[in-house]
């Protein structure tokens, strides 16, 4: 995914030369042809989150859209002030793009693990919060950064997952994307989240339970819309954060059902990262199943909890 | 410190104001009167620096803001805006009358600049350490567009404190940036106490020099030496340009010079504007 949003930035810069691209101390090797082609517009300006925002919310001013890329914590906590304020408070077209949204740096620690970032970002006025499921979706995510008219937050996945999303489904900021009909039971994901709910949909349906996915790429604006729609035909939705509970899509989630459906809202379950620094290395494999999040464990709490209903 | 600065104590019995420059400081004190507060000390002594700059330096148009080809001005140091504002209206980005309305509820005119709402305001500045790599940006821009406009970023003394003005620093310095000037209004003073308490800089030109930059030192209230410095920018080919503007804080207000608890004041009442006027009228 990383490398799809690296190279469409790079395709981007070809066709329009409003795009600069400004890294801070990436691997050897990153955008190279970008570099050689378009020298002028390459700019990997060291180990300085701080000031690589303020530049970009300069260069912004100017008419240029700066894709700016970093590792999540640093891009989001180092330099949160510079981003609310040079870039926010301003209204600037200037693309953040994150390595390794969620638990992707699991072996490097809690300095390196993204799981508050989508928090931090929703928090900003002004800011789009961006999530695709995989490479393909970030192909079609890519193109309407270009124009859109205010900051944006991309949260980048692994790479190589697996491929889930649709290509006729499209790609608009904002919308959500209905994966799988629901029954009474709606899963609501984003990002890699999204295969993982398809997969626990899955098997919960060969147990009998019909359980809907909806997709959000977009955590923000949410697409209050279709989750009201939704939310009004099903007696439960369980949210899925590869991030803390409080603060990611399920907040978001909650936070719009309350707006709109106020208590005729139906249960909201939040999976996700309790209130805690993570603990553990390992891999964003091992620490999705340590906070219950693999396919199977989702589709367990689906089933015992909709078993509980029943009995209720 | 090694080094014995040329300017090691706070400047004191400077020559007298001239006219404008009483002029300007009674727009302040207009501003002043209209909120019942701002930051006096931080304001009186960016006021030469801004008069040079808006009289000599800086290539713009009052009726087209936008105007691609001018120079960007970034007072980094938002809290001093009322020296920004005394001379924006004075020419006549917006009318003087609008003065009265500082921090008043629907104002265009805050404590801090706010870019959007104030022709001529290029960013929205009050966090401090923002404005060089703002500037940097459209430094940047100016280059790659060619069209020779040049970026000045006004900075306070404690502003320099934040480690993102020494990030932006190396990298103007690495860009070459020779038509990025940054000011510093060096009036030695911060909001606690003397710099040299709080966070000492000296040696503080060759700090620049030593991060890339070419650097230079004036007296910050001299018209006359700030207009020779600043018109020949930049110094060096390939450098960005340091001035350590050394400043007088509250300069023009007998009684407020050099004192820290001048930095900020509010509820200001109809006898503090009196003294105010008197003092600068006598400077």
């Amino acid at each position: 995914m990383r490398r799809t949003s690296l190279d469409m930035v790079y395709e981007l810069a070809k066709t329009d030369d409003r795009v600069v691209f400004i890294g801070s101390d990436l691997g050897p090797g990153v955008l190279d042809q970008f570099r050689e082609e378009m020298p002028d517009r390459f700019f990997m300006e060291g180990v300085s989150e701080a000031n690589i925002i303020g530049m970009a919310a300069g260069l912004a001013l100017e008419g240029y859209v700066p894709y700016v890329n970093t590792i999540a914590t640093f891009l989001t906590r180092r330099c949160f002030e510079q981003v609310a304020m040079d870039v926010c408070l301003h209204d600037l077209p200037v693309r953040l793009i994150a390595n390794g949204g969620g638990f992707v740096y699991a072996p490097l620690g809690p300095t390196h693990i993204a799981i508050d970032d989508i928090a931090l970002m929703r928090s900003l006025p002004n800011m789009t919060v961006v999530s695709p499921a995989d490479a393909e979706e970030m192909k079609r995510a890519m193109p309407q950064t270009l124009d859109w008219a205010h900051p944006i937050y991309v949260r980048l996945g692994k790479g190589g997952d697996p491929i889930v999303s649709d290509e006729d489904a499209g790609f608009d900021i904002g919308k959500g994307i209905v994966m799988r009909r629901p029954g009474s039971v709606l899963i609501a994901s984003s990002g890699v989240m999204t295969g993982r709910a398809l997969e626990a949909a899955e098997m919960l349906a060969k147990s009998g339970v019909t359980c809907g996915v909806v997709h959000f790429h977009t955590i923000k604006p949410l697409d209050a819309d279709l989750i009201t729609d939704l939310a009004r035909g099903v007696s439960s939705i369980f949210t899925l954060d590869e991030h803390l509970r409080s603060g990611g899509l399920g907040s978001a989630i909650l936070e719009t059902l309350s707006d709109t459906l106020g208590t005729q809202m139906p249960h909201v379950e939040r999976l996700g990262v309790p209130d805690a620094f993570t603990r553990e290395y390992g891999s964003q494999d091992t620490m999705m199943r340590s906070y219950g999040l693999q396919p199977f464990q989702i589709a367990e709490t689906i089933r015992r909890a909709t078993a509980a209903d029943e009995a209720a | 410190m090694n080094a014995e600065p040329a300017f090691a104590e706070p400047l004191s019995a400077a020559p007298g104001l001239d006219a404008r420059s009483v002029a300007l400081r009674k727009l302040v004190i207009t501003a002043l009167e209209g909120g019942g507060r701002g930051h006096i000390g931080s304001t009186f002594s960016l006021i030469e620096i801004f008069r040079v700059l808006y009289d000599d330096v800086l290539r713009y148009r009052p009726d087209d803001p936008a105007w691609t080809d001018r120079d960007r001005c970034i007072l980094s140091k938002g809290h001093g805006c009322l020296a920004l504002y005394a001379l924006l209206a004075d020419k006549g980005f917006f009318p003087k009358e609008d003065l009265s309305t500082f921090c008043h509820p629907t104002s265009k005119l805050g404590g801090h600049p706010e870019y959007g709402k104030i022709p001529g305001v290029e960013f929205s500045t009050g966090a401090l350490g923002h404005g060089l790599s703002a500037g940097i940006g459209m430094a940047l821009a100016a280059r790659m567009r060619g069209n020779g406009n040049r970026v000045f970023v006004v900075m306070g003394d404690g502003e320099i404190n934040e480690g993102s003005v020494w990030e932006g620093a190396m990298c103007a310095a690495k860009h070459g940036l020779d038509n990025l000037v940054a000011l510093i209004d060096y009036n030695k003073l911060q909001s606690y106490g003397p710099t040299d308490y709080v966070q000492p800089l000296e040696p503080l030109a060759d700090k620049w020099r030593s991060f890339g930059f070419a650097a230079v030192e004036v007296d910050g209230h001299d018209v006359g030496a700030l207009r020779a410095v600043l018109s020949t920018m930049p110094l060096e080919p390939n450098r960005p340009t340091a001035v350590i503007c050394h400043t007088v804080k509250g300069r023009g207000v007998s009684y407020a010079e050099n004192k820290a608890e001048w930095h900020h004041k509010s509820r200001l009442s109809p006898k503090d504007i009196a003294d105010l006027t008197r003092a600068v009228e006598n400077a």
